[in-house]
């Protein structure tokens, strides 16, 4: 029994950690989040170096084949940098929705583009993937026609791999006739949400999965366990601020590290966050090995992460005083990348609420 | 990363299985008060020395297996026991503390002596550490012993001492440097409980139990011999004792348990024809505390793992304590809530009998109060968590007495 890492886990996470912190220094981030659309062509090209877009495509597609929880530690340390990058959709998600519902010759044709990052998908899910907002798209025809709110990863998509209502795929190209988007800057100016409005829109069908429902929410819980990790990084980033700020900054004549107050306060951060650690690496690996356990570990991981880190980004926010409400310090990025990560994909409720479901618990009964 | 055991510890787990087959009809039952074991405990206790399920890396010399110490084997044993619901074997004092701190830096005569009689359970020891003016200032004792005429006449009081009541033993620190620094006086005595001059009063908690004395001593008297390294060494001891405080490995499977009698509590609690877990404010407190039992599942293999390796899990580890409390309080928090006012009828029948489920659940909910004091309160625990885990600075010193 091993519960860790190997040696070339540690060290594709150093690589792409120090990569970002190399290439999204904080001015970046700052002009990066002005237009808000959550990419960079540069940045993005640079992550090639990396293998980072064909990390789940298998080798025979030009990808590293590697398994979700590779993924999850890429998600971590791009979380923990407030990268603007479409990793959780394009590079997770939709790979991972070819792998399980296309042909052959569909994966033959996407995936190898998806690994050279030539093209970008975002994942529109149906209500499902319980996300407040519309959600209601209908295939008829080999044509999409509906509504979409709230997709991520949308705002430099070349196609959309949109979900229907009972797990069935398309994709369809971004500049296709029919194809509408509407993008909004959102609370967390790393990431946008785009609207996709489809109106008789010619797509192609993914047909190769057996159960595209369970195919559709295996997606989808892999999505969420990225958010997870994604808020794990964020929230790590903001607690390390916090301890060093704590240590440095002076009233009353001492450092305010040394009163209790705000060593109790870090100590709760701490105890609360470092077993989140094990639990996405946990519920990341039931994804490949552990199928009985993967639904039930996905949906707690996500719900729990929404809260822990909603309490981590305001306790270390707190700690640094009126700096840390200020915009000067950039905390904020952080903050609302957490908050970001909990509402997309099913919040803490709705994913509490799904746990139940799959242990069989009813209310009312 | 990967879960599945490998072959050695696959071999043990069946070894483990088949034991449990032949001989799991002679465990004594599962859990129960703290008392002292009786005949059919310290039977089992050694077929398990015997077969290396306890006492498993005490070297043979001094009654033991004499296995290398290795935390996997050890997890495996835990779960496998705790799996097939039977008893795992004596932990105690004497067991986790005292044997460990004996074998590092006891005498060979204090080794044969003491060692095989207390991992077989034939001697019981109690800690004396804890005074009534410090509970968390350990190195602040102020129990005296003065050598005279070949013996220690020790004087004075110590305060929640387990087991006291049917203890045979005491490992003791206290006073013998007056002279010297706070932490350059103390030593650390063994001696009996049968001594002249030492009185075990039981203390009543707020369970209505007394899982703790007071110990009082009156110029009792401990051969010179009776000491462990030496003079004024008692606080090295003492914190040799503190460095074997190994990863409690059986928290996380204790953890589970709980969380699956609390799961099975609300299914089947009604209030109004509804199943409480049909209900959704109860459901959701479940739900939660079944997210944070899953992270701490998985955060204890991390733990497990680097232990194995041999890693100082530094901060990862010192959360322990302060989480664990936390987290067992709120799980017997909800059963209570689940219990309702039905729940409310309490008769403890003491440590040696068996309670209802209403009550034991009652009783943990208190007795998760006290494991979070006692230990190194959760304060204290705040304390090192921000000081040696995130290297935060100290608290200014009081100027004062040592």
């Amino acid at each position: 029994m091993d519960f860790g890492l190997t040696l070339e886990q540690r060290q594709f996470d150093d690589s792409l950690r120090a990569f970002l912190t190399d290439h999204l220094p904080m001015e970046r981030l700052r002009a990066l989040a002005e237009p808000g659309i959550g990419y960079d062509e540069t940045l993005w090209r640079n992550l090639t170096e990396l293998g980072l877009h064909g990390l789940l495509v298998p080798e025979r597609f030009g990808g590293a084949g590697l398994g979700v929880l590779d993924a999850a530690l890429a998600a971590e340390a791009l979380g923990h940098a407030a990268a603007p990058v479409p990793f959780v959709g394009s590079i997770v998600m939709a790979t991972l929705g070819f792998m399980n519902s296309a042909t052959e010759a569909q994966q033959d044709e996407y995936l190898p583009q998806i690994a050279a990052g030539e093209c970008r998908f975002a994942v529109a899910l149906p209500s499902f993937a319980g996300q407040t907002g519309s959600a209601s798209v209908q295939w008829a025809g080999s044509r999409l026609s509906g509504r979409v709110t709230g997709v991520a990863d949308a705002g430099a998509a070349t196609h959309f791999l949109v979900y229907l209502a009972d797990g069935h795929a398309a994709v369809v190209a971004a500049d296709a006739p029919g194809v509408s988007t509407r993008m909004h800057r959102s609370i967390d100016r790393t990431r946008p949400v785009v609207d996709v409005t489809f109106d008789g829109a010619l797509a192609e069908r993914l047909d190769a999965a057996n159960a595209p429902l369970v195919a559709a929410r295996r997606v989808l819980d892999t999505g969420r366990i990225m958010l997870a990790a994604d808020t794990l990084g964020a929230a790590q980033r903001m607690l390390d601020a916090a301890v060093a700020f704590a240590k440095e900054r002076v009233q009353f004549g001492r450092v305010i590290g040394s009163f209790q107050g705000l060593k109790y306060t870090l100590a709760e951060c701490v105890t609360a966050l470092e077993p989140c650690r094990a639990m996405v690496w946990y519920a990341a690996y039931a994804q490949d090995a552990l199928p009985d356990e993967a639904r039930l570990t996905a949906c707690h991981a996500k719900a729990h992460l929404g809260d822990v880190g909603r309490d981590v980004a305001r306790l270390t926010t707190e700690v640094h005083g009126g700096m840390g409400f200020t915009d000067l310090l950039g905390l904020h990025y952080w903050f609302k990348r957490i908050s970001f990560n909990r509402q997309m994909l099913g919040g803490p409720e709705r994913c509490r609420e799904e746990a139940a479901d799959v242990q069989g618990w009813k209310l009312h009964a | 990363m990967d879960l599945m055991l490998s072959e050695p510890y696959q071999a043990l787990q069946a070894e483990i299985r088949d034991f449990i087959r032949h001989h799991g009809d002679k465990s004594p039952k599962v859990g129960g008060g703290r008392k002292r074991p009786d005949q059919k405990t310290l039977d089992w206790q050694k077929r398990l020395v015997e077969h290396g399920y306890a006492g498993r890396t005490i070297p043979k010399e001094y009654g033991g297996f004499g296995a290398t110490p290795d935390v996997m084997a050890a997890a495996v044993i835990a779960g496998e026991f705790a799996r097939a619901n039977v008893y795992a074997g004596l932990t105690n004092q004497g067991i986790s503390m005292l044997v460990p701190t004996l074998l590092e830096v006891g005498t060979e005569e204090q080794k044969r002596q003491y060692v095989g009689p207390t991992i077989r359970g034939d001697i019981i020891w109690c800690q004396g550490y804890s005074e009534p003016g410090n509970g968390s200032d350990l190195a602040n004792a102020q129990t005296k012993a003065e050598l005279r005429d070949g013996y220690w006449i020790v004087n004075g009081q110590k305060i929640w001492t387990s087991s006291a009541h049917y203890a045979d033993m005491m490992f003791l620190l206290c006073r013998t440097e007056p002279d010297k620094s706070k932490h350059d006086g103390l030593s650390y005595l063994l001696l009996s409980m049968k001594s002249p001059g030492l009185e075990a009063r039981p203390l009543k908690t707020m369970t209505g139990r007394s899982e703790f004395n007071e110990v009082f001593f009156t110029d009792v008297k401990v051969p010179e011999t009776q000491i462990v390294l030496g003079r004024g060494k008692g606080w090295y001891v003492a914190n040799v004792t503190l460095k074997h405080e190994r990863l409690m490995i059986g928290d996380a499977s204790k953890m589970t348990a709980r969380l699956e009698q609390l799961i099975s509590l609300l299914q089947t609690s009604e209030i109004d024809g509804v199943k409480l877990i049909g209900i959704s404010e109860y459901r959701d407190r479940l739900l939660r505390l079944q997210g944070e039992v899953l992270a701490w599942k998985a955060h204890n293999l991390r733990l497990l793992t680097e232990a194995a390796q041999g890693i100082d899990s530094g901060v990862k580890r010192m959360i322990i304590k302060y989480g664990g409390t936390m987290l067992g309080f709120r799980l017997s928090s909800l059963a209570v809530d689940a219990l309702g006012a039905a729940g409310l009828p309490y008769e403890s029948l003491g440590e040696d009998a068996e309670d209802d489920d209403a009550t034991t659940w009652n009783i943990d909910y208190m007795y998760d109060v006290g494991l979070m004091i006692g230990g190194g309160s959760t304060n204290i625990q705040k304390n090192i968590i921000g000081e040696r885990g995130l290297d935060l600075p100290r608290e200014p010193k009081v100027q004062g007495r040592a």
